[in-house]
């Protein structure tokens, strides 16, 4: 291993206001390693790689590339210095191709062609160099995510990165996706690149990473050698405390059909069938998990269910009444709750202040208003309760939303969903981009859930949720259930379901 | 995070960002001013004086907001919902259909305090009639609410012509207007509000819409922040996905949040039908529903905000006739100029300051 830094932060400061979120960081990361960086939402990960990359200026601090300063002043700057940074959401143009996206910004000259040209013969020399195998004509539209995360990262190598940064990209992957990513960034290691990893998944960091670097509540607390340190170790020093990372819960006592679907397809917005002829019952007081890869029909499985999308056929029954699949404010009046998948784009109006998001969807209840007009008094009450009893950070309902971090984001969907003690609770993603402390904590609110009698129907791309949550396991692929398992199921027998192979 | 992420203080964003794009227009209006030979300093004193320099400039001044508010209002409460009324124009010519006919049947009857409410309704009712097809369009069909307002206003002209020369005219006379209502069908002058305050309105036609336009900003600020409605409308014009996981109801929420603005466009008819000419004219509406546009933008899609903006804009039309009469170098056509240039920099580029100020915000923040 090589041990000249790429690349170094010294005292790098940086405050929002009176929120400190990174104080006096310094790292220091090897050429030709992996370095993870891992810590709760909000402990300030992204910000002092928003730094890096020049979206943010550092209130005090050096960053040095190579063991010269540089001033990162944007993101232009930022590559030119060779840093490379692929974000959790892809920045690409969906009806454009490989190449096109690979060339965006760097098309050398007025016109394509030799721009073309040689962008064709660098993404050839980049997939013998480093086995990134792609089609640069093909649409980006039409390629799965983990190919489309492939020409993010293709961009950022085209550009002539050297350092890498990639902010929490499993989080769409499949295990087997997942797993390939990381042999390309071994690849990359060892051609000599630097390879910055955020993630909050610990296993991650013990699979790949040579060092790791832990963050909390805008502090580096800790740089340790991968080799030599655990995942309780790890999860310790993020939180700063013991944490359980696997749910206790006892067995599980199921009593009535709650819900029950019947035969249900659905087809998404381009037409296609997501859902096809679907059938399965949740009881009161279990939990049923929906495990599959994104994109094999759960998503719309869970709309359908909550009244967002209108099935093309079949029905479904809540509490033994038929529902008007065309309705989300009536179900909701019978007992359904929804903790939807996407919470940025439906669970929350970002543009809104904490209090007002916690009661979308309940605003035409009772509690909530007064004839026409709504009682905000009730509702900032409301709200602070939540807040204290759900430990929402900062404490503070006339925040907007936006400033929140994502666990706390979650923590307020997930407090407005449960608190209304509804029959049937329907779950999607409970801890996409969610801390670990979060994380504990959600989990236990629904096995409390499922403990006081209600049902749950849970879809999570993340397996390890779904075996530590479900008490049956459902597995979705291509639109069917392809077969029912129980909680003890083996990780490779899913797994194999889930990749369609008939178990 | 780009600037666009970082958040300013109010006073920043409500304060000195619109002095500033304001202080910019008058520098470039001054430089054209100079150009064509004339005193900068002068003119901005001639327009400042012929605005607010007496009660005639203050009355006038206030019956051009009066038109704005409502017109800026009726911007405002679409976008809330996330739709772009460029409509209020056509809304409130259609709305003076609607109180010119209620003031033609009531006018020999009752007093003006009985017909009042009859015509701020039927303008209401008109000008949302002409904003329920577009509406429909949008919600059923997704036709863009932009085109099809923008085509409603032609309509609405042509409608507006027809009926004038054909229908409403008065036998034998040769202007295309309705004949003048009687006292029964005017909403009278506010010379005892100017009183209070030591003015003497003179000729000019401050009228009672004025109230009736501060009643409105009470009521759409009630609306948009106070309740269940405007909730679902901004839920709506802030996250359209959001709003179906909420179980807003997307037809009946465009429907209703364009009814609501055009019967507001439709009210602005009351101020120079009943309130000034006292009869239908063509063309009385005259720009006040694009003008409306500017000012929502300036204000901030804020009641408040509008107000303050529809004041600045008032001004600038008082202004700016006093101006063109007095400075005979100054022609209406450059008038227009100006006030084109103050609706370029505090609409359209409102937020070209934004980068700047956010730079040296975080530069003295860091200190």
């Amino acid at each position: 291993m090589n041990q000249d830094p790429a690349i170094e932060l010294v005292g790098i400061d940086k405050k929002f206001g009176t929120v400190h979120a990174n104080k006096d960081i310094n790292l220091t990361v090897a050429k030709g390693t992996i370095h993870g960086i891992v810590g709760e939402n909000g402990a300030g990960k992204s910000t002092l790689m928003s730094i890096i990359y020049g979206f943010y200026h550092a209130d005090r601090g050096e960053i040095r590339v190579n063991g010269k300063p540089v001033t990162v002043r944007d993101s232009q700057a930022a590559i030119e210095a060779g840093i490379g940074m692929v974000h959790q959401h892809f920045m690409l143009v969906e009806n454009f191709t490989v190449l096109e996206n690979v060339m965006l910004g760097a098309e050398g000259g007025a016109l394509l062609a030799k721009g073309i040209a040689s962008a064709r013969a660098e993404l050839k020399r980049l997939e013998d160099e480093y086995g990134l195998v792609i089609d640069p004509d093909a649409m980006i539209e039409q390629l799965p995510v983990g190919l489309q995360q492939r020409v993010e990262i293709l961009k950022a190598m085209y550009r002539g990165a050297e350092i890498l940064i990639l902010d929490e990209p499993t989080g769409v992957l499949t295990p087997a996706e997942a797993d390939h990513l990381f042999r390309i960034l071994k690849v990359l290691r060892d051609q000599g690149k630097t390879v910055i990893l955020i993630t909050h998944k610990l296993r991650e960091i013990m699979a790949i990473t040579d060092t790791v670097s832990v963050m909390r509540r805008g502090e580096m607390v800790a740089t340790l050698r991968t080799a030599e340190t655990t995942v309780e170790e790890l999860a310790e020093l993020m939180v700063g405390r013991r944490v359980l990372l696997r749910v206790q819960k006892g067995e599980a006592s199921p009593g009535d059909i709650v819900l029950s679907v019947r035969n249900l397809s659905v087809r998404d917005n381009r037409g296609v069938t997501m859902v096809d002829n679907v059938s399965f019952d949740v009881r009161a007081g279990e939990i049923v998990g929906i495990a599959g890869v994104a994109g094999n029909g759960q998503s719309e499985l869970l709309e359908a269910i909550a009244g967002i999308r209108k099935p093309t056929s079949g029905e479904i029954v809540l509490d033994g009444k038929t529902v008007d699949q065309t309705d989300p404010a009536g179900l909701r009046e019978m007992g359904l709750a929804h903790i939807p998948e996407d919470r940025h784009h439906m669970g929350l109006v970002l543009k809104f202040e904490e209090y007002e998001n916690s009661v979308l969807g309940y605003h035409r209840s009772p509690a909530y208003s007064k004839g026409p007009l709504l009682d905000l008094e009730a509702i900032r009450k409301d709200a602070t309760e939540k807040i204290e009893k759900y430990d929402i950070r900062p404490p503070n309902p006339r925040l907007k939303t936006a400033n929140f971090s994502g666990g706390n984001q979650q923590k307020i969907v997930v407090a407005r969903e449960i608190e209304r003690d509804p029959k049937m609770l329907i779950i999607g993603q409970p801890t996409r981009g969610v801390d670990i402390g979060a994380i504990e904590f959600i989990h236990r609110r629904i096995i409390e859930m499922r403990d006081a009698g209600k049902a749950i129907l849970l879809v999570s791309v993340e397996l390890d949720e779904i075996r530590s949550l479900s008490d049956r396991i459902l597995v979705m692929f291509a639109g069917h259930v392809v077969g029912e398992k129980t909680r003890d199921a083996d990780e490779q027998t899913l797994g194999l379901m889930m990749a369609g192979i008939a178990a | 995070m780009s600037a666009a992420s970082v958040q300013l203080p109010n006073w920043i964003t409500y304060g000195l960002m619109p002095i500033l794009n304001l202080t910019l227009a008058f520098v470039i209006s001054g430089l054209l001013i100079w150009l064509i030979g004339e005193s900068p300093i002068n003119a901005l004193v001639l327009l400042l004086r012929g605005a607010l320099g007496n009660g005639e400039g203050v009355g006038f001044t206030l019956f051009y907001a009066t038109s704005f508010i409502f017109t800026g209002l009726s911007v405002a409460v679409a976008f809330h919902a996330g739709l772009f009324n460029i409509g209020s124009e056509g809304q409130a010519y259609l709305g003076g259909l609607g109180c010119a006919l209620v003031a033609l049947a009531l006018d020999q009857y009752v007093p003006w305090y009985v017909t009042a409410p009859f015509a701020v309704v039927g303008s209401a009712i008109f000008g949302a009639a002409w904003a329920l097809i577009p509406a429909w369009l949008q919600a059923k069909r997704g036709s863009h609410i932009v085109i099809t307002t923008i085509m409603f206003n032609f309509i609405g002209a042509a409608l507006m012509v027809y009926l004038l020369v054909n229908v409403l005219i008065v036998p034998r006379m040769m202007a295309p207007e309705t004949r003048i209502f009687l006292d029964g069908g005017r909403l009278p002058r506010l010379d005892w509000l100017m009183a209070m305050f030591g003015l003497r309105l003179g000729p000019a036609p401050f009228n009672v819409s004025f109230l009736i336009a501060l009643v409105m900003c009470f009521l759409v600020w009630l609306l948009i922040w106070r309740s269940k409605l405007g909730y679902e409308m901004r839920t709506l014009g802030a996250s359209p996905s959001a709003a179906v996981y909420a179980g807003v109801r997307y037809v009946r929420t465009v429907v209703v949040s364009m009814l609501i603005s055009g019967g507001l466009a439709g009210m602005m008819a009351l101020n120079p039908v009943l309130g000034s000419a006292a009869r239908l004219q063509v063309e009385f509406v005259g720009g006040a529903g694009f003008v409306g546009i500017a000012v929502s933008l300036m204000g901030r899609n804020h009641p408040f905000g509008i107000l303050l903006a529809s004041l600045l804009f008032g001004i600038l039309y008082q202004g700016g006739n006093a101006l063109s009469f007095d400075m005979p170098g100054i022609s209406h056509e450059m008038v227009l100029v100006i006030q084109g240039l103050v609706i370029l920099f505090a609409g359209a580029l409102e937020y070209m300051f934004r980068p700047a100020l956010v730079r040296i915000y975080q530069n003295l923040a860091r200190r």
